[in-house]
C-alpha cells in the first residue's frame, strides 16, 4: 500500500513538472515567433520606402543609374525570399536582406557625394527615414536572436529536452549577417559607374 | 536574455513596487503623525489646564490628515506623471516638425524594439542645457521627456543610448517609484508652505501667544517644537529618500542602455557631452533632479564620493559611470575579436 501511494505522488509530480515544461516551451516558441513577426514588420516597411527613396534620387542621378539599379533588384529578390522564410528557413531572407542592406548603403554613399541632392529637405528626410528603418531592422534581429537562442537553448537542456517531440518544438534558426563585407560601410566611388 | 539576466530585471522590477508601496504607506503614516500629534499636544494642553484653540475629544485634526495623505497618493498615483512633466515645461511631442524631433522619434521607435517595450509618449523641454527623464506609472503608460539642448547636441548613437537609459527606467519600474516620490516632494512643500503661511497669519500662531502669556507648560512646549520640526523637516526627509533611491538606478540604466544598443561607448560619449555643458537644466526644478539622467542642478556633489556625498548627492559620479561604460566598450571589444563578429553582437553583461 505504501509503495502504491509513493508510486502514485511520484507520477503526479512528475506530470506536473512534463506540464510547467510544455507550457515554458510553448511560451518560448510564440515569443521567438512575436519577435521574427517583428523583423517582418520593419523589413516590409523597408521595401515599401524604398521606391520613394528611388523615386526622389532619380532625376539628380542619372550618372548612377547602375546603383539605383542594384537597389531595385535587390529589393524585387529579398521581397520574394523573406516571403518564403520562417524561423526554422532564414537563410535565404538573410542573405537576400543582407544584400539590400549592400545596395542601398552604396545608394547612400553616392547620395552623399551629391551635396545638392543631399541639401534638398526631403532627401535628408528620407535618408533618416532609411537609417531609422535599418536600425530597426537590426534591433528587431537582436530580439529575435537573443528570443531564439533562450529558446534554442531550453530546447537542448535536460529534462526540458524530454518533452521537445510532445511540444513540436523545432530548433529556431538564428538570423546572421552572412557577409560581413555587405555590412561594412562602403567606399564612396568618385569614378562614377566603374564599378 | 540569460536566465541570471531575466531574473535580475524581475527581481529588480519586484523590488522596485515594494519599494513604491513602503514609500506611500510611511507617507500615510507620517501625514497621520502630523495630525494626530496636533490633537494629542492640544490634548494635554487641556488636561494641563490650558487654553486651547478648540475643545479635545474627536481627534479632528489626526482624522483628517490621514485622510488629506490618503487623497494624495491616491492623487499622486493617477496624475502624477502629468505633474512631473507639467513642472518640467515639457510640451508633447505628436507632430515632428524638425529634422531634429523626427530623429528623436525614431530613434525612440528603434530602441522600443530593442527594449521589448510599448512605445512611451515623447516630450520636448525647451532648454539649451541638455537632459532627460522618464516618468509614469507602468511601461504601458510611460513618458521620455528631453531638453530641446539635448536634441542639439547629441549626435544619432548617443541620443540612442539616452533614450536606451530611460527605456532601462521603465522597464525596471524605477519610473513609477521615482514619479510617487517627486509627486509627494511636490506636495509636501506645498503643505508646509501653506501651513507656514496659516501659522504665521493664523489661528495656531495666536493660540501659542495666548498660551505663553499665561505661563507655558514645559511639555506641551516641548512636544509642540517636535511637532512643528517635523513639519519643517518633512520636505528633507522625502529628498533624502528620493536621492537614496535614485543613486544605485543609474548604474543599472546604463548597463541596460548598453545591452539595447550593444554600444556602451554611445552613452559614455552623451554623458560625457552632458558633462561639459555645464549650465544648470533651469526648467527642471529641485522636485524633479532624482528623475533625470543627469544632475540638472549640475552640483558639484556629484563629483565626490564619501558618505555626505552619499547621503545629498541625486547622482552617482558622471565620471565613475562614464569609466564603467568604458570598461564594458573595452570588454566587448575584446570579446568580439577573439570570437570573431557574431550575429546579434557582444552583450555585456549586467
Amino acid at each position: 500500500m505504501v509503495g502504491f501511494v509513493v508510486l502514485a505522488v511520484v507520477a503526479v509530480a512528475i506530470f506536473l513538472w512534463a506540464i510547467g515544461a510544455y507550457n515554458g516551451l510553448i511560451a518560448l516558441k510564440n515569443q521567438t515567433l512575436n519577435a521574427w513577426k517583428q523583423i517582418d514588420v520593419q523589413l516590409k516597411r523597408r521595401h515599401d520606402l524604398i521606391p520613394n527613396l528611388v523615386e526622389t534620387v532619380k532625376g539628380a542621378m542619372n550618372f548612377e543609374r547602375e546603383t539605383l539599379d542594384a537597389v531595385i533588384s535587390a529589393r524585387n529578390k529579398a521581397i520574394t525570399a523573406t516571403t518564403s522564410a520562417s524561423p526554422q528557413n532564414v537563410k535565404g531572407a538573410a542573405e537576400a536582406e543582407a544584400a539590400l542592406s549592400g545596395a542601398l548603403g552604396r545608394l547612400l554613399a553616392v547620395v552623399e557625394a551629391y551635396p545638392n541632392l543631399k541639401a534638398t529637405a526631403n532627401v535628408g528626410q528620407l535618408q533618416e527615414e532609411l537609417t531609422s528603418t535599418e536600425n530597426k531592422i537590426s534591433f528587431a534581429r537582436q530580439l529575435y536572436n537573443d528570443t531564439a537562442t533562450h529558446y534554442n537553448t531550453k530546447q537542448q537542456q535536460f529534462p526540458t529536452s524530454l518533452v521537445v517531440g510532445w511540444a513540436g518544438a523545432m530548433p529556431a534558426e538564428l538570423w546572421e549577417i552572412t557577409d560581413q563585407a555587405e555590412r561594412a560601410v562602403p567606399k564612396v566611388d568618385l569614378g562614377f559607374g566603374k564599378r | 536574455m540569460s536566465d541570471f539576466e531575466e531574473t535580475n530585471l524581475f527581481a529588480q522590477q519586484a523590488a522596485n513596487v515594494r519599494k513604491s508601496r513602503w514609500i506611500v504607506a510611511a507617507f500615510v503614516v507620517f501625514f497621520a503623525w502630523l495630525g494626530f500629534g496636533g490633537d494629542a499636544i492640544v490634548w494635554i494642553a487641556a488636561k494641563r489646564g490650558a487654553q486651547v484653540p478648540w475643545q479635545p475629544g474627536f481627534p479632528l485634526l489626526g482624522v483628517a490628515m490621514t485622510v488629506i495623505g490618503i487623497g494624495l497618493v491616491m492623487y499622486v498615483r493617477r496624475s502624477g506623471a502629468q505633474k512631473v512633466l507639467w513642472s518640467a515645461g515639457a510640451a508633447e511631442l505628436v507632430d515632428a516638425k524638425t529634422d531634429e524631433e523626427q530623429r528623436f522619434r525614431n530613434v525612440a521607435e528603434e530602441m522600443a524594439i530593442a527594449a521589448g517595450v510599448p512605445m512611451p509618449k515623447l516630450w520636448v523641454v525647451e532648454d539649451p542645457d541638455p537632459n532627460a527623464f522618464a516618468t509614469g506609472n507602468d511601461p504601458l503608460n510611460s513618458h521620455v521627456a528631453v531638453t530641446s539642448g539635448l536634441l542639439a547636441v547629441l549626435d544619432r548613437d548617443e541620443l540612442q543610448a539616452v533614450v536606451g537609459h530611460e527605456y532601462g527606467h521603465i522597464k525596471n519600474y524605477d519610473t513609477q517609484l521615482m514619479t510617487t516620490l517627486a509627486a509627494l516632494v511636490g506636495a509636501v512643500v506645498l503643505m508646509r508652505d501653506g501651513v507656514g503661511r496659516a501659522m504665521r497669519y493664523g489661528g495656531f500662531g495666536g493660540g501659542g501667544r495666548r498660551g505663553r502669556k499665561k505661563g507655558a507648560d514645559p511639555i506641551v512646549l516641548i512636544l509642540l517644537v517636535v511637532w512643528v520640526i517635523s513639519w519643517i523637516l518633512a520636505p528633507l526627509v522625502i529628498n533624502m529618500l528620493a536621492l537614496w533611491v535614485s543613486r544605485k538606478r543609474e548604474f543599472l540604466a546604463d548597463a541596460m542602455s548598453a545591452q539595447f544598443t550593444r554600444n556602451p561607448m554611445a552613452l559614455a560619449k552623451a554623458l560625457e557631452k552632458i558633462n561639459a555643458a555645464h549650465a544648470p537644466t533651469l526648467s527642471i526644478k529641485g522636485g524633479v533632479a532624482h528623475m533625470c539622467i543627469a544632475d540638472p542642478l549640475g552640483r558639484k556633489l556629484t563629483e565626490r564620493e564619501g558618505r555626505f556625498a552619499d547621503a545629498f548627492a541625486t547622482h552617482p559620479s558622471m565620471s565613475v559611470r562614464i569609466a564603467r561604460l568604458k570598461a564594458m566598450a573595452f570588454q566587448s571589444a575584446k570579446r568580439a575579436q577573439s570570437q570573431g563578429p557574431s550575429a546579434s553582437g557582444v552583450a555585456p553583461t549586467l
